[in-house]
């Protein structure tokens, strides 16, 4: 009687153990999940889920190339992801454990496949542009009533910048969005790798780097809520963070969110999960939970991002999927382009303009 | 025997965190760069044989620092705030220092833990904190428009200015403690002594007081000055974006062009700037030392 109460115990005891030994661990972007999602998933499956978050494609591609990183579930953004699927980062996804992937939109999907040829290394988590942000009263104060607030002539041409630089400008602390940027602007192909015609973005920008406070790829989010600045360079999902902030202060900022008219970059996060994960079983639940459509519809009302789930979308909120800064018209969408990772050479020379534009050395 | 275990201890505490990690750094430094998991090519095995990798030897990453002028600037420029900002925190730390020592006994316990006590919460939350106090509106702007000593906010925040002001604050301590315990073991009759042998009370501290604390100024000095120059978080967080140091520099080549061994070559150069003054610096300090003997 002892004995089998105490092999009970034992069995109770080792039983729980292995409950508690079967971990997930997320690396997400910072403010990026609606944090009831986390409990609802380790409800469900019973696993323990760990939620750590990053703020730089930098900082996890520097993980995943040391290898060893301990996660099993990551979300580089679409350039990134190539150069690190190239690198042997990734391990490919078993479809079979994911039956809920039939919910992708494949309008993402066709563009997440320039990056993750066959969409076989990653899901998309969310995607969406980079433009600009504008504190409407003040940029038309400055610029008068028909400022062009949906056009690269806003923040790429020194006649505007100089008038708004009294108010205060910030752009991305990134080339790899504001080369093509610029690129856009003087009519060359955003994509370029070629060094020559990436080197005729330098008078573009020098030209209008005066009036330009601060390159920082966050600070403009509080920077524009609180009226500290102006005009932003930014991601589509920030810009309309900072004009919901706004709105909640209450202190008569308002911001307006716009992919330029003359055509944006697209971006994408995707869900992939590294080569040495310890848990890659927990890693596929963890997607296919992301997957279901109501899951991602909860996740895309509380971030006010889109996403490539087509099934979420009539989950999703008014606000969300008819704001054309979230999901952008058909016209727009024509109008958006995607860029392919730089080789080494060209990324070198990128870099060394971009410090040259900041620093003038 | 024992002699032997007490001298190999801090030779394996060099050799573990110091020699071990150099040369890994120094190994990378030698590679090439490439997609892959780590991001670089060793250039040689162990297998291969010495010699083998010796005539492979090349040093195109460092010859690479030589062909920009990014690199020397940035080392120069780096080194150029170290000094100026040593300056500052030696001309604020070491009144300080004095006052500390010069104070009644029952009050320095308190005074060296007023100067401690900043430590108890995180670096970054005080930088942070000084981003809150230098901006536009903040609380410096706000205190000195409400005073009506200025009518428009005065911009520090992001400029270099901001860069001297966090790295004064972050590093006081460092130049206080080390002059105020020479300072402190300062036999005060000496002074007396020089003062009536003719000195007026500046020429005292002059030639007494100043050449008795070198020790603790110059060790005062190489603990702000080294951590300075390969600084990365005050500039990023305080400086603007022309605000030129190796440790920005560093972090670009690692992080956005993801070229580790040319990022090794920097760190490479980086630690052969820091090394020298240390060894100088300890040269100096045997020397004193045998002097004193």
């Amino acid at each position: 009687m002892t004995l089998k109460t105490l092999t009970m115990t034992a069995a109770i005891a080792l039983g729980t153990s292995a409950a508690f030994a079967e971990e997930v661990r997320v690396y997400n972007w910072s403010d990026y999940i609606d944090e009831d999602l986390l409990t609802k998933f380790q409800e469900e499956t019973g696993l323990t889920l760990v939620y750590d978050v990053f703020d730089s494609n930098e900082v996890l591609e520097t993980k995943m190339l040391a290898g060893g990183s301990g996660y099993d579930v990551v979300v580089p953004s679409g350039t990134f992801l190539q150069r690190q699927i190239q690198a042997g980062a990734f391990q490919p996804l078993d479809m079979s454990k994911l039956p809920n992937a039939e919910n992708l939109w494949d309008v993402i999907k066709d563009r997440t496949a320039g990056y993750d040829p066959d969409n076989a290394y990653s899901i998309n988590y969310m995607w969406g542009t980079t433009g600009i942000g504008a504190n409407v009263g003040k940029v038309r104060e400055v610029l008068g009533e028909d400022a062009p607030i949906d056009s690269l002539e806003l923040v790429l041409n020194p006649e505007n910048m100089e008038k708004l630089a009294s108010c205060g400008v910030h752009f991305l602390d990134a080339p790899a969005e504001m080369i093509p940027m610029a690129l856009k602007y003087i009519g060359e192909d955003p994509d370029s790798h070629d060094p020559d015609v990436i080197a005729k973005t330098e008078p573009v920008l020098t030209a209008v780097r005066p009036y330009i406070q601060k390159f920082h790829s966050s600070e403009y989010i509080n920077a524009l809520a609180n009226g500290d600045i102006c005009v932003a360079v930014g991601w589509s999902g920030d810009i309309l963070q900072a004009r919901d902030r706004a709105v909640e202060a209450d202190n008569g900022v308002e911001i307006e969110y716009h992919a330029a008219k003359e055509g944006a970059q697209m971006w994408f996060d995707q869900m992939a999960i590294p080569v040495d994960a310890p848990n890659p079983d927990g890693a596929h639940k963890f997607l296919n939970f992301i997957l279901d459509a109501q899951n991602m519809a909860a996740a895309s009302n509380y971030v006010y991002y889109a996403n490539g789930n087509k099934a979420s979308q009539e989950h999703l909120e008014e606000d969300v999927i008819g704001d054309p800064a979230i999901y952008p018209g058909e016209e727009t969408m024509q109008n958006l382009f995607i860029t392919t990772p730089y080789p080494a050479k060209t990324q070198r020379a990128v870099t060394r303009l971009w410090t040259k534009i900041k620093s003038g050395t | 025997m024992r002699r032997f275990v007490l001298i190999a201890i801090p030779y394996l505490w060099l050799l573990a965190l110091f020699l071990v990690p150099f040369f890994i750094v120094l190994k990378i430094s030698l590679s090439d760069a490439a997609i892959a998991r780590p991001p670089y090519i060793p250039q040689f095995d162990w297998a291969e044989g010495i010699w083998a990798f010796v005539r492979e030897l090349d040093f195109e990453n460092f010859i690479f620092l030589t062909e920009d002028a990014l690199y020397w600037k940035a080392y120069l420029s780096s080194v150029k705030i170290a000094l100026i900002s040593t300056a500052l925190t030696l001309l604020v730390g070491y009144p300080i220092a004095y006052g500390m020592a010069r104070a009644p006994e029952e009050w320095r316990p308190t005074l060296m833990m007023l100067v401690i006590l900043p430590f108890w919460t995180s670096f970054l939350i005080r930088v942070y904190a000084w981003m809150g106090i230098l901006s536009n509106e903040g609380y410096l702007n706000q205190f000195l428009m409400w005073t009506g000593i200025i009518s428009e906010p005065l911009i520090i925040l992001n400029t270099p200015a901001a860069v001297y002001i966090g790295i004064v604050y972050t590093y006081l301590p460092f130049m206080i403690l080390p002059i105020y315990a020479a300072l402190d073991r300062l036999d005060g009759s000496l002074i007396e002594a020089a003062e009536d042998l003719g000195c007026s009370r500046a020429q005292a501290f002059w030639l007494v007081t100043i050449p008795l604390s070198r020790p603790g100024i110059i060790a005062g000095c190489f603990l702000v000055m080294i951590p300075v120059i390969g600084e990365f978080v005050i500039p990023s967080l305080l400086g603007g974006s022309g605000t030129l140091m190796i440790g920005k520099v560093l972090w670009e080549e690692f992080f956005s062009n993801r070229d580790w061994p040319v990022a090794s070559a920097v760190a490479v150069v980086l630690l052969l700037i820091l090394v020298i003054p240390i060894v100088l610096f300890q040269r100096n300090q045997q020397k004193q030392a045998e002097a004193e003997q």
